[in-house]
C-alpha cells in the first residue's frame, strides 16, 4: 500500500430528487433510495460496486427519527457494509461528503455512496428547532430570527443599500427555473414581487428566504481506477475542508466567521487556488438568506471585505456574469435542510463535468461547494475541478 | 501493519465516573473534565491536535443540534477541525481514525457522552425502529433484547443460569474499575421481559469519555505503549428483526474479518454487549477461545452510557495495552436494536 499522498478523489454518480413541499407519495427509505438509484444509473454501476454509504441529515427531531440511518440501512443497499452517520448542523450535507470523500483519499475504500437527505413535511423544523432547553438562551423565532441582525449588521458595516437582498433573490429563483429538481418554479417571478413581499425579520423579506423542502441528493465517490471506468467525465476533488467555531462568545464575528476564512483558506491551499475570484468558475453557496450572497463573497475570499454587495450589484454573480454564484437556484430555492449541503457539493461537481443542463456555465473548469451551519459556526467546503489534480 | 497507509494508536483514554443521575451537571460539565484529563495526558493542547469528532444523539438530550453547545467544552477557539457523528463514539474514532489515514492530521481527539437519565431510555430507543411499522407499536429496547435472549435459549446456545453468571461476571470484575456504575455482587432479580432479569440488562446512567488518536511517531512521543489499531471495520444489518437470525452477528463477523481478528489469538475481549445474552452471540461470532479476558472493565453490564460505551470499549482495551496487561486485544461496539450495526477493532502493543 502506498504511503505517499492521498488518492485522488472523483465524483461519477450525482443524483437528486426532484424537491417539494412535501413527498406524500414516499416514505424516507422511498425517497432516499430514489436519490440513491439516479446517482447509481448516472454512474452506470449497480448496489453491488459500492464498498460503504455514508449518510447525513440535519437534527433527528425533523422528522421524529431517532439514527435513521439504522432502518435505512436496508433502502441503500447497506446491508453487510459499513455506514456511517454525519450529524453537523446545517453543514452536514458537506461534511457528510467530505467524510466519504477521505474513504477513498485514505484508500479505506474504492467506491463509496453519500446521501444527505431530509423529509421535512413528516414533521415541523420549526417545532423540532424550539424544544425548550433550562438555563439556555432559545433560538428566537426559527432560523431567520437569528440571521436577521447579523444581516442588519452588514450593512450597516459596509454601507450596502437595502436592494441588494432582493436583486440575489430575484437572480436565485430565476436560476431556478433553469433547475428541474429545484422545488421553487416561480415563473412569474419579477423584482418588484420579491421587494413587495411582506417583510419577516427585517430586513429580510419572505421572498427573500429559503423553502422548507422535501428531498435528497446522493453521490458516487471512487478512485482512479473507478473513474476510468466512468461513462460521463467525473469531476476531481481538489480540495475539501470542515472547520467549527462555537455558537457564541464575544469576541466571534456573526458578519463574517473566521472559521468561514480558515475553512476556504485550507481548501484554496490545497487545490493551489491564490486568486478564487479569477480561478473559480463557478460557485455554489449556503445561502438560505438572500444577503448571504455578499457577506459570504466578502468570507470565502472573493471579495474584499465591504465589496460583495457591489459584486452582487454589479451582476456579477449572475448566471451569465463572470463569477456566477448558484446557478442552480441555490437554498433560496430548495431546502431540504439536511441535504441543502450536499446539493451545493454535487451542484459544483455537475458545473465541471459539463452535465448541468440549462444552468450550466459554459466552460466550468473548477467549482466550489460550500455549506455552513448552526449559528454561524460550522463550515464544509470542497472544491471540485474538471482534470484530475496533479494533471 | 501493511494493511493500512498510517500506523495509529490510541494513546490516551478517559472516562467519567458513570451515575444513575446527574441532574447538577449540564453535559458540557460532564463531558470537560474528561476532554482536560485525556489532553493532560498527552500534554496536548485542544489547538494542537489535528482533527477533532464526537459522537452523541439528540434524542437523548430532547433538543436539536446538542451537540454544538457540548463543542464548547473543547474550548474551540481559534476554529478548529472539528466533526460530528449521530452514533456512538466509536465511529467517531472510526471517522478520526480515516482522517489520519489521508495524512491531513497527525493527531485526533474523539469523545462521546449521553444522558440517558432526563427521559425514559427505553421509551426512547423506540423512537429509532422504523417509524411506519414498528415505532408506533412502541416496543421497548428489554423488549427487543429479550426476543433475542429467547432465540438464543431455543437455540440451545445458553440457559437463564449461562446468562446469569454473565452478569455477576461482568459485576466482579467491575469491582476493579472505579468508573462502574454497578459492581460487585448484585442480585439477579425479577424478570424485566422474559427470560431477562434485572441482572442481565445494563443500569440505566450518564457518563463520557475521551480518547486521543495519534499516527507513527508521534504516538510513540505521546505514549510509552501505544495501543496501535492494526484492524478497525464496522458493517450494518437489515433492520427489520424477522429478516435475521438473532441467534448470530454476521456484521460481527465480517467487521472482525476485515480487521485482523482471526489473524492471530487476542487475550483480551471488550464487547459492547447490553445485555448478557449479547454476550453469547458476540463470543461467537468473534470466535473467542475460552482463555481470554471478555470484559475485564464489567463492559456494559456494569456501566452503559448511552452513546459513550461503545467509544468506552476501545479505550478500555487500549488502557490495558498502555499499562502491559495486554499484549492484542479486541474491542467492539454495537448500535441498533439486537445488535443491528458492529464495529470491530484490534489493539496490540509492541511487544517487549
Amino acid at each position: 500500500m502506498s504511503t505517499t499522498g492521498k488518492e485522488p478523489v472523483a465524483i461519477v454518480g450525482i443524483g437528486q430528487t426532484k424537491h417539494v413541499a412535501a413527498r406524500h407519495d414516499v416514505s424516507i427509505a422511498g425517497l432516499v433510495r430514489e436519490a440513491a438509484a439516479r446517482a447509481l444509473a448516472d454512474a452506470e454501476l449497480t448496489w453491488a460496486d459500492i464498498d460503504a454509504v455514508v449518510i447525513g441529515k440535519a437534527p433527528d427531531f425533523f422528522e421524529g427519527v431517532m439514527m435513521p440511518e439504522l432502518y435505512l440501512a436496508d433502502a441503500l443497499g447497506a446491508v453487510g457494509k459499513p455506514m456511517l452517520r454525519v450529524h453537523t448542523a446545517g453543514s452536514v450535507g458537506g461534511s457528510t461528503a467530505l467524510v466519504a470523500s477521505n474513504l477513498v483519499a485514505a484508500r479505506v475504500h474504492r467506491t463509496v455512496l453519500t446521501l444527505a437527505f431530509e423529509k421535512q413535511s413528516e414533521s415541523n423544523a420549526m417545532w423540532g428547532l424550539s424544544l425548550p432547553v433550562p438555563f439556555q438562551q432559545p433560538l428566537l423565532a426559527g432560523a431567520g430570527g437569528f440571521f436577521a441582525p447579523h444581516v442588519r449588521a452588514y450593512m450597516r458595516r459596509t454601507g450596502a443599500p437595502d436592494t441588494v437582498g432582493s436583486l440575489v433573490a430575484y437572480k436565485d429563483r430565476r436560476n431556478a427555473l433553469k433547475n428541474p429538481y429545484a422545488h421553487l418554479h416561480e415563473h412569474d417571478i419579477t423584482l418588484e414581487k420579491v421587494q413587495a413581499s411582506p417583510m419577516l425579520w427585517d430586513p429580510i423579506r419572505y421572498s427573500e428566504t429559503c423553502p422548507s423542502s422535501d428531498g435528497a441528493c446522493a453521490m458516487i465517490l471512487t478512485d482512479r481506477a473507478g473513474a476510468a471506468r466512468s461513462p460521463k467525465p467525473p469531476a476531481w476533488v481538489h480540495g475539501g475542508a470542515m472547520r467549527s467555531e462555537p455558537t457564541l462568545f464575544a469576541g466571534k464575528d456573526f458578519v463574517s466567521p473566521q472559521a468561514g476564512k480558515d475553512c476556504a483558506a485550507d481548501v484554496y491551499r490545497q487545490a493551489g487556488i491564490t486568486d478564487p475570484r479569477r480561478e473559480i468558475d463557478a460557485v455554489e453557496m449556503y445561502v438560505p438568506f438572500s444577503w448571504y450572497e455578499p457577506m459570504w463573497l466578502e468570507n470565502l475570499g472573493f471579495a474584499d471585505e465591504g465589496e460583495g454587495w457591489k459584486l452582487t450589484e454589479a451582476g456579477v454573480t449572475e448566471l451569465d456574469g463572470d463569477l456566477p454564484v448558484n446557478p442552480s437556484g441555490g437554498v433560496l430555492s430548495t431546502n431540504p435542510i439536511g441535504a441543502s449541503g450536499m446539493i451545493r457539493f454535487a451542484e459544483a461537481a455537475l458545473q465541471v463535468r459539463g452535465q448541468a443542463g440549462e444552468h450550466q456555465v459554459p466552460d466550468a473548469r473548477r467549482a466550489m461547494g460550500h455549506a455552513y451551519g448552526g449559528g454561524a459556526q460550522f463550515f464544509a467546503m470542497w472544491l471540485v475541478g474538471a482534470e484530475q489534480p496533479g494533471s | 501493519m501493511a494493511r493500512y497507509a498510517r500506523e495509529v494508536a490510541v494513546v490516551a483514554f478517559a472516562q467519567s465516573d458513570h451515575l444513575r443521575r446527574t441532574d447538577e451537571l449540564s453535559e458540557v460539565e460532564m463531558v470537560m473534565p474528561v476532554l482536560h484529563q485525556v489532553l493532560a495526558a498527552t500534554g496536548l493542547k485542544a489547538g494542537e491536535i489535528g482533527f477533532t469528532c464526537s459522537g452523541s444523539s439528540d434524542y437523548l438530550a430532547g433538543r436539536a443540534f446538542s451537540f454544538t453547545m457540548t463543542l464548547d467544552g473543547v474550548g474551540a477557539w481559534p476554529p478548529i477541525s472539528e466533526s460530528h457523528v449521530e452514533m456512538d463514539g466509536a465511529w467517531a474514532l472510526y471517522e478520526a481514525w480515516v482522517k489520519i489515514q489521508t495524512g491531513e492530521a497527525d493527531t485526533a481527539l474523539v469523545y462521546s457522552y449521553g444522558k440517558s437519565s432526563p427521559g425514559s431510555v427505553r421509551d426512547v430507543l423506540t423512537r429509532q425502529l422504523d417509524p411506519y411499522y414498528v415505532a408506533p407499536l412502541w416496543p421497548d429496547s428489554v423488549a427487543l433484547a429479550a426476543l433475542q435472549a429467547q432465540a438464543l435459549i431455543d437455540a440451545g446456545e445458553t440457559d437463564e443460569a449461562g446468562l446469569a453468571a454473565i452478569g455477576a461476571r461482568s459485576r466482579a470484575s467491575a469491582g476493579a474499575n472505579p468508573h462502574a456504575q454497578l459492581s460487585g455482587a448484585v442480585a439477579q432479580g425479577e424478570y424485566q421481559v422474559a427470560p431477562l432479569r434485572t441482572g442481565d440488562c445494563p443500569p440505566i446512567g450518564d457518563g463520557a469519555a475521551a480518547v486521543i488518536l495519534a499516527a507513527g511517531d508521534v504516538a510513540r512521543r505521546l505514549c510509552e505503549r501505544p495501543a496501535w489499531i492494526t484492524g478497525i471495520d464496522h458493517r450494518i444489518e437489515a433492520h427489520s428483526l424477522g429478516l435475521r437470525d438473532l441467534t448470530d452477528s454476521p456484521s460481527t463477523r465480517i467487521a472482525a474479518e476485515h480487521a485482523g481478528v482471526f489473524e492471530a489469538p487476542v487475550d483480551t475481549a471488550e464487547l459492547h454487549a447490553p445485555f448478557s445474552s449479547q454476550e453469547v452471540v458476540l463470543r461467537k461470532a468473534l470466535g473467542l477461545a475460552g482463555d481470554v479476558a471478555v470484559n475485564p472493565s464489567g463492559g456494559a453490564l456494569a456501566a452503559n452510557p448511552m452513546m459513550a460505551a461503545g467509544l468506552i470499549r476501545i479505550g478500555e482495551a487500549a488502557a490495558r495495552i498502555h499499562r502491559g496487561e495486554s499484549d492484542r486485544a479486541v474491542a467492539h461496539a454495537t448500535s441498533g436494536p439486537c445488535l443491528q450495526q458492529n464495529l470491530v477493532a484490534v489493539l496490540e502493543g509492541d511487544r517487549a
